[in-house]
């Protein structure tokens, strides 16, 4: 597996900076039981920082998106942070950067929750 | 003379790891051909979504199946092919993952990314009876690469 996650506590949100790829095997199986643990402690206000993300496939577009329908299901947000220029590309492509709540800087994310 | 064609043929096992050595094995060919790195981005990425779709839609994950991945390099175009053992599926009746209704779909975005990354992309019934992807991609210009193959472009990543 390459995907790697660290996890903080900013201001009532959780910052996960992800590295790797998100594609289909166990980086994507990686980030959906990362989601539900999430979920499972309470934690509904999260920012996937994607920033050394360098390669989402199709499965790691689901689990994304997988991942914004939980947590919204459970009344919170999952928003993106640092997206390559790859990813943000994929993200428009597949018309799902209007979907995601995207930012460039954690300060204007965090500020974006409710 | 006829112009030289170069073949590349592998036969996978229906398991997650083909889907990498698959993508692995046609950047290689795309590098050597002289394509540039965000070209190598886009066939890698679809080499990966046709062994995905044929890993999990055509064999469905049975491991007793294969995946038949074939690489044709002719004087124009690089030519991938990736045939399973599946039932086959007709391609009009793929939903469009940009309809509203699709868009947080968890699947099916991966017919999309090959016909938006390749220049051409067909779905056939190939000799297994299973679905065929026929993709290809134009080699870069002349003025894309040197005679000694090197790309202006960035390259790959190894």
């Amino acid at each position: 597996m390459n995907l790697q996650a660290t996890a903080r506590e900013a201001g009532g949100v959780l910052v996960v900076e992800l590295s790797g790829r998100i594609v289909l095997g166990d980086d994507s199986a990686f980030l959906r039981k990362m989601i539900r643990s999430l979920l499972d402690e309470g934690r509904t206000r999260i920012v996937l920082n994607l920033g050394d993300v360098d390669y989402i496939d199709s499965a790691g577009i689901g689990e994304l998106v997988s991942g914004f329908c939980a947590v919204r299901s459970r009344g919170g947000e999952l928003k993106l942070l640092s997206l390559n220029r790859r990813v943000r590309d994929l993200l428009q492509l597949t018309k799902l950067y209007t979907v995601f709540d995207v930012h460039t800087e954690e300060a204007m994310a965090l500020r974006s929750f409710r | 003379m006829e112009p030289e064609s170069k073949h590349l043929e592998l036969t996978l096992q229906t398991k997650v790891e083909s889907v990498s050595l698959a993508e692995e094995a046609c950047l290689r060919v795309a590098e050597a051909a002289g394509f540039g790195e965000d070209e190598c981005y886009r066939i890698g990425m679809s080499v990966r979504e046709g062994v995905i779709n044929a890993f999990h839609y055509g064999n469905q994950e049975r491991a007793e199946k294969k995946i038949y991945l074939s690489v044709e390099m002719t004087p124009e175009r690089m030519v991938i092919r990736v045939l399973d053992e599946g039932a086959g599926f007709n391609v009009k009746n793929v939903p469009d993952p940009l309809a509203e209704e699709n868009l947080l779909s968890t699947s099916g975005r991966g017919i999309f990314l090959m016909r938006a990354f390749m220049d051409e992309f067909e779905v056939a019934r190939g000799r297994t009876g299973g679905a065929e992807v026929i993709m290809s991609k134009r080699l870069p210009g002349p003025g894309a690469a040197s005679p000694n193959g090197d790309s202006a472009a960035p390259r790959c990543e190894s």
